[in-house]
C-alpha cells in the first residue's frame, strides 16, 4: 500500500502543540504498520482484531484522556487526534476505542464510586476487561426516554430485566454498563461478564462495522450486587453525557475515513488513463476532488475549534452535535464520491474506500442518527424542541 | 551503566526533496522533520540495555537549531531519560568532524559506559561521526552492528559482513553504530509522550562545550556543500516485441550499444 499522505490544505496542523503532534504521529504509524496490513481480513471474515487490543492499551489509547488510575490524562485535541488516526485504519477498531474510553471509563471515571473507579479503570485501561455500554433497546433508539429495562431492589442486590440492542463489544465485554429505569429513574448499573441471567448475541451478516463486534443483549431476571449501582448517575442526563463524550470522538474520527479515502482517490485518479490522459485532469473529477478537500478542511478546522472549547469548558452538546452531524455527513459523501473516481475497483476490497464507505453508513445513525441531531440543533437556536 | 545516544534531525525519508535558490541546500519549506531512522535503532537499544540492566540513564544528545529540540522531546517521550542540544550560531553549517567536536565535548561532561548512534544519518549519508567520535574519546568503536551483547564491562557485537557475521569484542566504553535490525523501535506510549515535559533538556553553547569556534561550525568545516542537483528523471522503460529470438538478439545489442552495460 502506497505511503498515506495527510490532508492539510491549510496547514491546520501547525495549530497542534508538539506533544499532539507527537501523538498523532505515533498512532499514526501504529495504524499504518500495525492496523492496515490485517484490517481487510478481518472485515472481509467478519472479525474484530482482538490481537490489536494489548497493543492499543500498551499504546495508552483505552481511555487516553482521563486523568488518573492507569490513564494518560490527554487533552482533547490530542484525544480527538487519536480518534482521527485510527479511524483512517477502520471505523470499527476507532468504535472499539470509543466505547471503551468514552461509554465505559467515562463513566466509571465520572459518576463510579472510589472502589469502582479502582477495581475497574486500571483493568479497562491495560486491556484486561473489555467494556460495553447498553442503552438502545429494540424498540428504544433516538427516544431512549421510552427505554423498558428495569432495576428493582431486593434486598442487597438489584434484578435487572430488560433487552438492549446494537451494543457494541457486547458479546466479547467483561463488564456492561447498563442503563435501566429505577423507580421514575434511569440510572447507570455496571453487569459483570458471568451475572445470573445475562445472555450476549452477536448481530449476524453485517455489511457495515464488520471489524467490529455488534450485539443484542438481553437481561431476564439478571442478578447484580446492589454496590454496582454508578452512584453518581441520575436520570438519562447521565447517559447523555456520556454520549456527548463519544459523539466528540466520533467527529474527529470520520475526518481520519475521509482523509483515507481521499487520499486513495488522488492517488488513483492521478494514475488511472482514460481518453490519453488521468482521469484527474478532467473537470468533473478535479470537482469531485476540490469538493473533498474543501469539506475535510472545514471538519479539520471545527474539530480543532471544538476541541479547544472543551478543554476550556464551554463546548456545548448542541455544538458537538453540529460537529458529529456535519463530519460523518460530509465523510459519508465524500467515501461515496471516492468509490465513485475509483470505477469498478472501487467495489472490490483491494482498495479501502469501500470498507470505508459502509463503515460510515452505521456512523451515521449510531451516537445519535443524523436527523436527531439536527433536532438536537435545531432546538438549540430556536428553543423549541420539535421531537416532544 | 550510563549511556548516550546521539541522534540527528532529518527530513521524513517521504519528503519529496527540492532544491533551494542558493543550489546547494534543501529547501526546507513544508518538510517534516523526524529522528533518522539509524538513531531510532540506536535510542531502542539504549533503551533495551536500561530496561534489562535495571539500572542506569539513557541521555540523548544532538546538534542542530532550535527545530531539532522536538527531535529530541520524541526520544524522551520514547523513554530516554534526559536530552542535551547543542545549540550555538558558531555550531551553524559543522559538517562531520565539527558536529563529532562538539558532540564528543557534550558526552565528556558527565560518566558514560557506551555511545550508541546510528549507522548514517538519513540524507546525508556520511557515516561518519560515530567513528569520528570515538576517535576524538579515544576509546574502540563497532560499525553497522546488528547485534549487541554486552557482559563483564565487554561488548560483543555483530556485524554483517559479506557472506558472514563478524563478531567483535571489545571493552567499554566505547562506541557503537546502530544498523537496521538491531532491532525493532517502539511507539511512544501515550504516557510517555506526557512524561516528556518533565523530563530535562539542557541547552548547551559553544561556551559551555569549552570549543573553539574556528574548529566547529561553517568557519572549521573541512568540507562544504558547493552544489546539490537531483538525480536526472528517470526515462521510460522500452518495451522490446516480437519473438523471443529477435527480441533478446536485441535486447543484448542495446544493453552493449546503448546502455553500455555489458
Amino acid at each position: 500500500m502506497p505511503q498515506f499522505e495527510a490532508l492539510d490544505y491549510y496547514e491546520i496542523e501547525d495549530l497542534l502543540t508538539e506533544e499532539e503532534r507527537l501523538v498523532r504521529d505515533t498512532v499514526r504509524s501504529f495504524v499504518t504498520e500495525k492496523v492496515l496490513p490485517i484490517i481487510a481480513h478481518h472485515n472481509r471474515e467478519g472479525t474484530f482484531p482482538v490481537e490489536l487490543v494489548p497493543e492499543m492499551a500498551e499504546l495508552g489509547l483505552l481511555g487516553a484522556n482521563l486523568k488518573g488510575y492507569g490513564c494518560p490524562g490527554l487533552n482533547h485535541v490530542a484525544y480527538g487526534l487519536i480518534m482521527r488516526e485510527l479511524e483512517r485504519g477502520d471505523s470499527g477498531l476507532r468504535s472499539f476505542i470509543s466505547v471503551q474510553g468514552s461509554l465505559v471509563m467515562f463513566p466509571i471515571h465520572r459518576f463510579g464510586s472510589e472502589e469502582q473507579k479502582a477495581a475497574w479503570l486500571p483493568r479497562l485501561a491495560k486491556g484486561e476487561a473489555i467494556g460495553c455500554f447498553g442503552l438502545t433497546e429494540p424498540d428504544f433508539g433516538s427516544d431512549p426516554s421510552g427505554m423498558t429495562t428495569r432495576a428493582v431492589r431486593k434486598g442487597n442486590r438489584w434484578v435487572l430485566n430488560g433487552t438492549k440492542m446494537w451494543i457494541t463489544n457486547g458479546s466479547i465485554a467483561d463488564v456492561a454498563l447498563i442503563w435501566a429505569r429505577e423507580r421514575d429513574q434511569v440510572r447507570g448499573f455496571l453487569v459483570e461478564k458471568g451475572a445470573k441471567g445475562l445472555s450476549a448475541r452477536e448481530v449476524p451478516n453485517k455489511f457495515s462495522l464488520r471489524a467490529s463486534v455488534t450485539s443484542e443483549m438481553v437481561l431476564q431476571d439478571c442478578e447484580i450486587p446492589y454496590e454496582n449501582l454508578l452512584p453518581g448517575t441520575r436520570g438519562l442526563k447521565s447517559a447523555l453525557d456520556c454520549l456527548d463524550q463519544a459523539r466528540y470522538g466520533i467527529a474527529w474520527g470520520v475526518i481520519g475515513s475521509a482523509m483515507a479515502v481521499f487520499d486513495e482517490a488522488l492517488r488513483y485518479a492521478k494514475s488511472r488513463v482514460q481518453f490519453d490522459r488521468p482521469i484527474a485532469g478532467f473537470q468533473l473529477v478535479q470537482r469531485k476532488l476540490v469538493w473533498m478537500v474543501q469539506e475535510i478542511t472545514k471538519g479539520q478546522m471545527l474539530c480543532w475549534r471544538l476541541g479547544k472549547l472543551k478543554e476550556s469548558g464551554r463546548a456545548t452538546s448542541a455544538q458537538v452535535s453540529l460537529a458529529k452531524r456535519n463530519n460523518v455527513a460530509m465523510a459519508l459523501e465524500i467515501a461515496r464520491l471516492a468509490r465513485d473516481i475509483l470505477g469498478a475497483s472501487g467495489i472490490t476490497d483491494e482498495y479501502q474506500t469501500g470498507r470505508h464507505l459502509c463503515n460510515l453508513e452505521s456512523v451515521i445513525t449510531y451516537e445519535g442518527t443524523h436527523d436527531i441531531h439536527t433536532l438536537i440543533v435545531g432546538q438549540d437556536i430556536t428553543g423549541i424542541p420539535a421531537f416532544k | 551503566m550510563e549511556l548516550v545516544v546521539c541522534i540527528k534531525q532529518v527530513p521524513d525519508t517521504e519528503t519529496r526533496i527540492k532544491i533551494a535558490a542558493d543550489g546547494k541546500s534543501i529547501d526546507i519549506t513544508g518538510i517534516n522533520w523526524v529522528v533518522s531512522p539509524y538513531d531510532e535503532n540506536a535510542l531502542e537499544e539504549a533503551l533495551r540495555i536500561r530496561e534489562t540492566k535495571g539500572e542506569g540513564g539513557v541521555a540523548v544528545m544532538t546538534l542542530g537549531p532550535e527545530r531539532a529540540a522536538s527531535a529530541l522531546r520524541s526520544c524522551l517521550a520514547l523513554g530516554a531519560d534526559r536530552a542535551v542540544h547543542l545549540q550555538d550560531p558558531a555550531l551553524e553549517g559543522s559538517d562531520s568532524l565539527g558536529t563529532a567536536r562538539a558532540l564528543a565535548a557534550a558526552i565528556r561532561r558527565s560518566r558514560f559506559d557506551l555511545v550508541l548512534v546510528g549507522q548514517q544519518g538519513v540524507g546525508t549519508d556520511n557515516s561518519q561521526v560515530g567513528p569520528m567520535l570515538a576517535e576524538l574519546l579515544d576509546i574502540p568503536h563497532v560499525n553497522v552492528v546488528t547485534k549487541l551483547e554486552i557482559a563483564n564491562g565487554k561488548i560483543r557485537a555483530h556485524r554483517q559482513i559479506e557472506g558472514a557475521v563478524e563478531v567483535v569484542e571489545c571493552p567499554l566504553p566505547a562506541v557503537v553504530t546502530a544498523q537496521k535490525g538491531l532491532n525493532e523501535p517502539r511507539y511512544a506510549s501515550l504516557k510517555g509522550i506526557m512524561a516528556a515535559k518533565k523530563k530535562p533538556l539542557e541547552r548547551l553553547g559553544l561556551q559551555d562545550l569549552g570549543l573553539d569556534a574556528a574548529d566547529v561550525g561553517a568557519a572549521g568545516a573541512r568540507n562544504r556543500w558547493t552544489r546539490l542537483e537531483l538525480p536526472p528523471a528517470r526515462q521510460a522503460g522500452k518495451i522490446l516485441d516480437g519473438e523471443p529470438e529477435e527480441s533478446t538478439a536485441e535486447l543484448v545489442r542495446l544493453l552493449r550499444d546503448e546502455a553500455k552495460v555489458i
